[in-house]
């Protein structure tokens, strides 16, 4: 039988879940066993070369950029799993939701105490920018989500014992210091 | 006659005294049925309705309950009511801004604790992503609105000699808000700053200067879940 394959990405995150990921230290080889990994930041394969089985993501989606590789991962994965509180609702870059997004550029680009000299007044406005969306999205606010690991990060071994589960099909225990929502 | 009354939680045999509110009754017996706005001894609110019990086939609140011979079977840990009460959570979660991650209170949190408890991954309400503002006015307290659920413990609790109450709501429906009266907060000690933040069950009251002063894993509900404490005394 074949290995699972697996794609990761990180949208509006901080990378925190993936490092959180590699914190299962040795465990990672006998990951490497257990499954196959296709397009993510882990071995730098950036676009999908097959259908997966599992897709991972970190991050919610602040712009039409977030909302296309979202997209994407939904149809590329069988399962598609939500990791961390930014994917789940959204998280810090959430903060800004109830703010209208002008009054967020203005204070990063024009008014900021940290913008510094900007004396054109120049906002990033260039085309090849994604544009960034009203508020901050949860994943399963625009696509269909599967599963949810909470945490900020989710703790190194809620991950793995969560794929472990998947990947071999054993009924996934989690003990109670291994949820967490922060 | 006597005044002790017999009663079953879940099939569990329980005593307790003519009168005594249900929550308190089952804590004494060593069963824990979840609350937010109760505290022990002071007038119940019953606005959570976290501790909705099943008592002869009806949903009451297990802290506005004075048990009596009519009691019978409460039913408390049955999968239809854990389900409520995890709603009710969720609830609360998406109605405020709950971004524990940056939360002085995460790890302290009954409201984070129950979320834990019901094992609650994401809620199934969408997000309302409302915004209060943060009032941080008084020397000693923030009062940070966006976590409040509204438990009106604060309202009910934190007085001054005078009798009058530190903190009141403002506005209707959806417009409202925990808010604190400006003069008295000026002048509000450190002990009573620090009775408000023990017992908002979230973290929308924080004093000031002590924040994350427990380290994680050290923290109320790090290891055990909520109730553990009233689930082992008996
Ligand atoms: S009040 Fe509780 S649930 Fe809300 S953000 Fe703080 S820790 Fe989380
Ligand atoms: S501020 Fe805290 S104690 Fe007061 S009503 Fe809100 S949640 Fe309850
Ligand atoms: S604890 Fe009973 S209604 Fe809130």
């Amino acid at each position: 039988m074949s290995k699972p394959i697996i794609a990761t990405a990180s949208l509006a995150g901080c990378f925190g879940c993936h490092m959180s990921l590699l914190d299962i230290d040795d465990r990672i080889l006998k990951l490497i066993e257990l499954v196959e990994f296709n397009k993510s930041p882990i071995d730098d394969i950036k676009t999908f070369t097959k259908q997966c089985d599992i897709g991972l993501i970190e991050g919610g989606c602040c712009n039409t950029e977030n909302i296309e590789v979202l997209k994407e991962f939904r149809k590329h994965c069988k399962i598609l799993i939500s990791v961390g509180e930014c994917a789940i609702m959204g998280g810090l870059p959430a903060m800004r939701n109830g703010i209208p997004v002008k009054e967020c550029l203005d204070e990063a680009y024009l008014d900021g105490p940290t913008v510094g000299e900007n004396k054109e007044k120049i906002m990033p406005n260039d085309e090849e920018l994604p544009i960034i969306t009203d508020k901050v999205y949860p994943l399963h606010e625009i696509v269909k989500v599967d599963y949810y690991l909470p945490g900020c990060p989710p703790s190194a071994d809620l991950l793995w014992e969560a794929l472990v589960a998947l990947v071999t099909g054993k009924e996934l225990e989690i003990p109670y210091e291994l949820i967490k929502f922060d | 006659m006597s005044d002790t009354i017999k009663f079953t939680i879940d099939g569990k045999e329980c005593t307790g005294k003519k009168g005594q509110l249900l929550v308190d009754a089952a804590a004494e017996n060593g069963v824990y049925i979840p609350v937010l706005c109760h505290w022990k001894d002071v007038k119940p609110a019953g606005s959570c309705r976290i501790c909705t019990v099943k008592v002869n086939n009806r949903y009451v609140t297990a802290c506005t309950l004075p048990i009596d011979e009519n009691c019978g079977d409460v039913e408390n840990n049955t999968p239809e009511l854990q389900d409520i009460r995890k709603a009710i959570v969720e609830m609360l979660f998406v109605e405020g801004n709950h971004f524990c991650p940056a939360c002085e209170k995460s790890g302290d949190c009954d409201l984070q604790a129950l979320g834990y408890k019901y094992q609650m991954m994401v809620p199934r309400f969408p997000y309302a992503f409302e915004r209060r503002e943060l009032d941080a006015k008084s020397p000693k307290i923030f009062l940070e609105k966006n976590r409040c659920i509204f438990c009106k413990r604060c309202i009910r609790m934190i007085k001054d000699e005078k009798g009058r109450s530190y903190f009141a709501f403002k506005g209707r429906g959806k417009h409202l808000e925990i808010s604190m009266d400006e003069k008295l907060a000026a002048n509000i000690s450190d002990e009573l700053a620090q009775e408000a933040m023990d017992i908002c069950p979230v973290g929308a009251i924080l004093k000031k200067e002590v924040g994350f002063i427990n380290p994680i894993g050290k923290r109320k509900y790090d290891n055990e879940p909520i109730g553990s404490d009233i689930e082992k005394s008996k």
